[in-house]
């Protein structure tokens, strides 16, 4: 049944576009849908033909059904350019929401609910209304979606009209199709609104389950998601649920599997008979090894699932673990993700088949692969303590096979081993020592240099082998730095002879003086302190004992546990985020108006903090170090961060970062100010919702929050703490937040320091934020910081001054990045806005028709950024191009100033 | 939760992209391109390969078929198993209409293309994706005729993939039992997978809208039933029905009913995971004698009953990419080299069982390597066969009942097969 169609895509060359015009006007039917043919393709291979927009929508009323679908698809393209062409459209969609076939009633409603022009949305309503009551199903099913397009143009327009009630009543409908149509629409409609729109009562809960058996297979993903919402009543009503449920585990499609799971893993919670819920861990299990027969995408989100479910309910697969054993053929990440799963799973019942399986792995081609599989020995290691000394043995083995990346990475494991299990193998170092001269990655040297710090006493020549690495000291990366330095310190106060005394002042030297690394300067002043005040005291710091790790690294914190699970099948149990850590819809109508106030745009702020925050995890923390990835991050923050979590597994590090202690709280202050970001939704702060946004004013960095108790008790005694983040911000005075009562708020205004506690790594935008109070746990949630918050009032430079600033900072300190959905629209207006965050005008040149304008501003420390936009007015697509003493920052510019300049 | 795709593509080879559905007007073709492409280029590194990849506020969903890309975009929490399986739904929509999916046949059909997209998903909502119903309204120009005047009842019908009024001058239904056998054997000759994936494939001739039940010879359904399982009956771990079949019915009473689709569909699927015996067992031993030649001794050994017979046997085995001069000799059937694969493709046409055959080869390689070699993709043996009337589960068909209200008699025709699946023997 193949077509020619290709041949519309060869049109004659020059006067393409009027010819299609003529042939459009053309009288004969067949030339004319041939020539609407020609636009489409066109439309199709991104040329631009919106100009034959009045001589297409001629052609729109047809018999022709074919040919209407494609003026149809012409209209939702090109309306948005032409909406007041657009509006001749209208009529034709009037009358073609009521021709008496079934099929073009439906493309006219679906069609119009597109079209995302205002005008057109007015008279989109009446149809609406009257398809939502039509007899043909199919026409229903249709309008309900078409409610949901609606209410994402103009969600006033949707409440006036009553659309949400008739929406509400096709729950009820006869035809299993346009029930599941209505609970998406109603579903996503409920997401974007702050008031309860959809909320599921028992009785629906009872009519969607009926549905559920007769609707298609996408229908019943669309219901269950919608259920898994729901909160049984008791542990009876939630059997009866589950009940009526687990049929659907037996269905063909995994989407309808997962949602299932997803949903008796909710009701679950408030089952209390243990005989039940064995029952029902033991019918999940086949269902979700069957996943693994699929299509390898699926097998990867299924995985990432499987790893969610085996943490919270660890017995359902317990026995299950040689399904994930790799197959040759597996993609990698698909590997990746089976040997996660595998490692939860590993017990001392089946830890010799596995260590086979990663031994087995080590030895394959694929270095990410093999670097992973090695980390899997020294994690099952450190988890299961009879099986220590079996893993071990194996990572000796491979590293005798002495390729270098599994040489490396084994040291970085057995170092952690160390830590787990003291004074037990470090008869293996000197087969250890014999790899020295291999090690050429920052995290293995790093690991290997804590390791000879650490046994200083033990390992004969130890001064020797630390000299060795002191020659490249300056050329080393932070990390080696970092750990020279404190191993240095421990050999000297082990051996503090004549070799590592002068050590010790070559290090101190070059990590004072010759270091513009704040970290690395900051520990060791400290060191030098305490060494030249007090050595015994240096002796009780340094050597103290380190408190044993454990093998927690992959392990996710139970509350995020539990909003992950509640997301089972969705891109949040993919990323292993919560949604709001990627979700980056901008909220339409509602919110609008506060965008003038703001030109920070809370809702713009939001949605970019999110983009970072993913961008480490979205793919599955494969590469280097059990650093935690950011998930693992988030739920662990600052107070509690577990010790293995430190890739500097010592005390001094932690010092600098840990001073900024909890504040009271008790000064009242009056609610008031614009909207600002959640941070903490009520639903999962049981009751109390939290919202915040660091901002400038009058050249001071507040942090600016709001705190809403919806619980039913009074909430007092607030306290606030920042984790260590790029910028060190870090609270300047406690925090002031009055007893909350029941349904009341309070906004506080926090004044904010920088530089108190700076995270190492590479700068990032994310601050970890942790609040408590006398009633509740403690929360922690993320917000995000704009590098304009930090551009200071004085970040003007003259002419000259900026131009030599720019002629004396090396060309590698220039960064440039496209940014194409951003339009200048107007010069003045783009200076005013930057101007607005301390980005000041320098000069304007003109090349060709481009506009090519010269920014300065400055950020703490006096650290000045040089910026360079070029543009064409009204044309996508804004060339940024920044010079800067510290351009590892760049990227935290652009993101910032590509969502000003789109807000 | 809530949640959909905003756009969906169509992309070329390189990521460029060929057709587009805008939905929710928040992600351009333009970022999506951009994206895109770069992703390609660097391929090679594990972690873009994700079918499931973030950027810059945008997730990406997308898989590959022939040389095109399908591809969601969606600014929210979307359904990503749903949204995934949905891209490959496409695929089967698009090969029955177009036999192959590819990028030529997408521009010699744009239009059609256009047109199910339209049916398939609306608003980023998965909608309908059975071709055969999809093709009763939506038609290539060959069989296109003037304004259909209705949807087919069935895409809004609680049975969704059958229209009504089919006529069969012969009514008639086959079935066909096939098993694949999955082992992996790891290099100290233990077992360490094995499980056997069954499914039953049909293909209904069948006037009107018939029901059917399907009776097997399982366990549960024998003991409920009060009758004597006497060795004969089978436990079936996990069954995976098509949407077709009644799943509340199957969970009350395990009665297996259905009003099947017309034409070729999978029943149901199941999984067995005792341990069994490996039908076909291969052992090789590989020598390297002085860095200049490599011989390799296999043995090939059939463990069913002498009754039944393997046919069309494949056995791959491995050899080093730079292995040349094959010397081949074997006790039975054929042996090629095939360079393409680094493998010795042995193939023995009727394999019966408790046979057992040998194979002798011998490679040069060259005497010169390099000093650090990079470490040798260590590829498994690998085996494929077919075993007619043969099934490892011992699964049978009693009966299937069909019945419709014309009162029509049908006949079904029941096939066994039993073959390799991913059947892997790691070497020592």
């Amino acid at each position: 049944m193949s077509g020619h169609d290709s041949k519309y895509f060869s049109t004659t060359k020059k006067g393409e576009i009027p010819e299609l015009k003529e042939e459009l006007n053309s009288q004969y039917k067949d030339k004319k849908k041939d020539a609407v043919k020609k636009v489409i393709a066109a439309m199709t291979v991104g040329k631009d033909v919106s100009s034959l927009f009045a001589d297409v929508v001629n052609c729109m009323q047809t018999e022709n059904l074919e040919l209407k679908k494609l003026v149809y698809l012409y209209l939702i393209n090109y309306a948005k350019s032409q909406p007041d062409l657009a509006i001749l459209a209208v009529n034709t969609f009037v009358k073609d929401s009521q021709d008496p076939n079934p099929l073009i009633r439906a493309l006219a409603v679906r069609t119009m609910g597109c079209i995302r022009v205002d005008k057109i949305t007015e008279y989109l309503c009446d149809p609406l209304q009257r398809c939502l009551k039509d007899d043909d199903p199919y026409v229903r099913k249709t309008a309900s979606i078409c409610v949901a397009k609606l209410y994402d143009i103009n969600s006033e327009l949707v409440e006036d009209r009553g659309f949400l009630e008739t929406l509400k009543d096709l729950i009820s409908d006869n035809n299993p199709m346009v029930v599941a149509n209505a609970v998406a629409a109603l579903a996503e409609i409920q997401e974007n609104s702050n008031r309860p729109i959809f909320e599921i009562t028992s009785h629906t809960l009872s009519k969607l389950l009926t549905a559920l058996n007769e609707c298609t297979e996408w229908g019943q993903v669309f219901i269950l998601d919608a259920l898994s919402k729901y909160k049984a009543a008791d542990a009876r009503e939630a059997e009866n649920i589950v009940e009526r449920v687990t049929p659907r585990l037996q269905h063909a499609n995994c989407a309808v599997v997962l949602s299932a799971v997803k949903m008796i893993l909710q009701q679950m919670e408030l089952i209390t008979s243990t005989d039940v819920v064995r029952n029902l861990c033991k019918k999940m299990a086949p269902p979700l090894v069957t996943l693994l027969s699929a299509e390898p995408e699926i097998q990867y989100v299924a995985l990432r699932n499987i790893n969610l479910i085996v943490q919270k309910r660890p017995t359902i697969l317990a026995h299950e673990i040689k399904v994930f054993f790799c197959k040759y053929n597996d993609p990698i990440y698909v590997k990746m993700e089976k040997l996660e799963i595998m490692i939860k799973l590993a017990s001392d019942r089946n830890i010799d088949q596995v260590l086979l399986e990663f031994k087995e792995y080590a030895t394959e081609v694929d270095v990410d692969f093999v670097r992973k599989a090695v980390r899997a020995i020294g994690r099952c290691a450190i988890k299961l303590e009879r099986a220590a000394e079996r893993c071990i043995s194996v990572l000796l083995e491979l590293i005798k096979i002495k390729v270098n990346y599994v040489v490396q990475e084994a040291i970085i494991v057995i170092k952690d081993i160390f830590r787990r299990y003291p004074n037990t193998y470090e008869s293996i170092i000197a087969t250890l020592c014999e790899s020295l001269d291999t090690l050429d990655e920052p995290e293995a040297k790093a690991s290997m240099i804590w390791i000879i710090g650490e046994y200083a006493e033990r390992i004969d020549n130890a001064d020797e082998l630390l000299e060795s690495f002191l020659e490249t000291f300056p050329e080393e990366p932070a990390l080696v730095q970092l750990q020279l330095l404190t191993a240095t310190v421990k050999l000297f106060l082990k051996k503090p002879t004549e070799g590592p005394q002068q050590m010790i002042q070559v290090v101190l030297n070059n990590a004072t003086v010759e270091t513009d690394n704040p970290d690395l300067r900051d520990r060791a002043y400290i060191y030098w302190r305490l060494l030249s005040t007090d050595p015994e005291a240096a002796k009780d710091v340094v050597l103290a004992e380190k408190p044993v790790i454990s093998d927690d690294s992959n392990q996710l914190d139970p509350s995020l546990l539990d909003e992950l699970l509640a997301n089972i099948a969705t891109l949040s149990s993919v990323y292993h985020k919560p949604p709001e850590a990627f979700v980056s819809r901008v909220k339409t109508a509602i919110q609008r108006p506060e965008e003038e106030e703001y030109p920070d745009g809370s809702e713009i702020g939001t949605s970019e903090s999110l983009a970072h925050a993913v961008d480490s995890g979205a793919s599955p923390p494969t590469s280097s170090s059990n650093v935690p990835s950011a998930a693992a991050r988030q739920s662990a923050p600052a107070p509690v961060a577990p010790a293995s979590a430190s890739p500097v597994p010592d005390l001094l590090g932690d010092l600098i970062g840990l001073d900024n202690a909890l504040v009271p709280v008790d000064q009242p202050t009056t609610p008031s100010g614009p909207p600002l970001p959640v941070l903490l939704p009520a639903s999962s702060g049981q009751g109390l919702q939290i919202s915040g946004q660091v901002t400038r004013r009058d050249g001071q960095i507040f942090y600016s929050i709001l705190f809403e108790n919806n619980s039913q008790v009074p909430l007092d005694g607030f306290m606030i703490q920042f984790n260590k983040n790029t910028f060190g911000l870090a609270a300047a005075e406690p925090l002031q937040v009055p007893q909350l009562q029941p349904g009341t708020s309070a906004r506080s205004l926090l004044p904010m320091v920088l530089f108190q506690n700076i995270s190492p790594g590479p700068p990032s935008t994310l601050l970890q934020i942790a609040v408590k109070n006398n009633q509740q746990p403690v929360w922690y949630f993320n917000d995000k910081i704009s590098l304009l918050v930090f551009f200071s009032e004085d970040g003007r430079m003259e002419r000259a001054n900026f131009l030599e600033t720019w002629k004396s900072l090396p060309d590698s300190n220039e960064v440039t990045k496209d940014l194409p959905g951003v339009v200048v629209n107007s010069v003045e207006a783009t200076l005013d806005l930057l101007a607005a965050s301390n980005m000041f005008f320098i000069a304007k040149r003109r090349h060709a028709n481009q506009d090519v304008l010269y920014l300065s501003a400055k950020i703490p420390r006096g650290i000045p950024f040089l910026i360079e936009l070029t543009a064409v007015v009204g044309v996508p697509g804004v060339k940024c191009a920044i010079k800067t003493p510290s351009p590892e920052t760049a990227p935290l510019f652009f993101e910032a100033i590509e969502a000003l300049l789109k807000g | 939760m809530a949640g959909a795709a905003s756009a969906f593509f169509l992309l070329d080879i390189k990521g460029r992209v060929l057709v587009w559905r805008d939905f929710r007007g928040d992600v351009s073709a333009v970022q999506a391109e951009r994206f895109f492409t770069k992703l390609i280029e660097k391929e090679g590194d594990p972690e873009t390969q994700d079918p499931v990849v973030y950027d810059n506020g945008v997730t990406y969903i997308f898989i590959q078929h022939n040389n095109i890309y399908l591809m969601t975009a969606s600014r929210q929490n979307c359904n990503a198993a749903s949204l995934i399986l949905f891209l490959h739904r496409v695929v089967d929509v698009f090969k029955h209409y177009f036999e192959e999916l590819e990028e030529e046949s997408l521009r010699d059909n744009f239009v059609v293309v256009y047109e199910l997209l339209d049916e398939m998903m609306d608003f980023g909502y998965p909608q309908y994706t059975e071709a055969k119903i999809l093709s009763e309204f939506i038609k290539t120009d060959a069989y296109r005729m003037e304004v259909t005047q209705r949807p087919p009842m069935a895409v809004t019908n609680a049975v969704s993939w059958r229209s009504e009024g089919i006529r069969y001058k012969k009514n008639e239904v086959f079935l066909d039992v096939v098993e694949s056998v999955n082992i992996l054997v790891n290099s100290n000759g233990q077992i360490i997978r094995s499980d056997v994936v069954g499914a039953l494939k049909m293909r209904t001739y069948l006037s009107g809208m018939p029901e059917c039940k399907l009776g097997l010879n399982d366990r549960v359904l024998l003991e409920a039933q009060g009758r004597s399982a006497k060795g004969k009956a089978i436990d079936l771990d996990d069954i995976k029905f098509h949407q077709c079949v009644r799943l509340a019915r199957f969970e009350n009473d395990r009665t297996i009913s259905f009003i099947p689709p017309d034409g070729s569909f999978d029943l149901m699927t199941y999984r067995l995971s005792t341990q069994v015996k490996p039908l076909i067992w291969v052992e090789a031993q590989v020598e390297r004698h002085s860095r200049s030649r490599i011989e390799i001794m296999a043995k090939a050994r059939s463990q069913f009953k002498e009754r039944s017979t393997a046919t069309n046997v494949e056995i791959e085995l491995p050899v080093p990419s730079d292995a040349t001069n094959p010397n081949v000799r074997t006790s039975m059937g054929s042996a090629a080299y095939a360079p393409e694969n680094d493998a010795l493709l042995w193939k023995i046409k009727s394999f019966s069982g408790g046979k057992e055959y040998m194979l002798r080869a011998e490679f040069s390689l060259p005497s010169i390597t390099a000093e650090e070699a990079a470490p040798e993709r260590k590829a498994p043996i690998r085996v494929k066969f077919e075993i007619p009337y043969f099934t490892v589960s011992g699964i049978q068909v009693r009966y299937l009942k069909i019945i419709e209200k014309s009162g029509y008699q049908a006949l079904p025709w029941v096939r066994y097969i039993t073959m390799a699946g991913e059947y892997e023997l790691r070497l020592v």
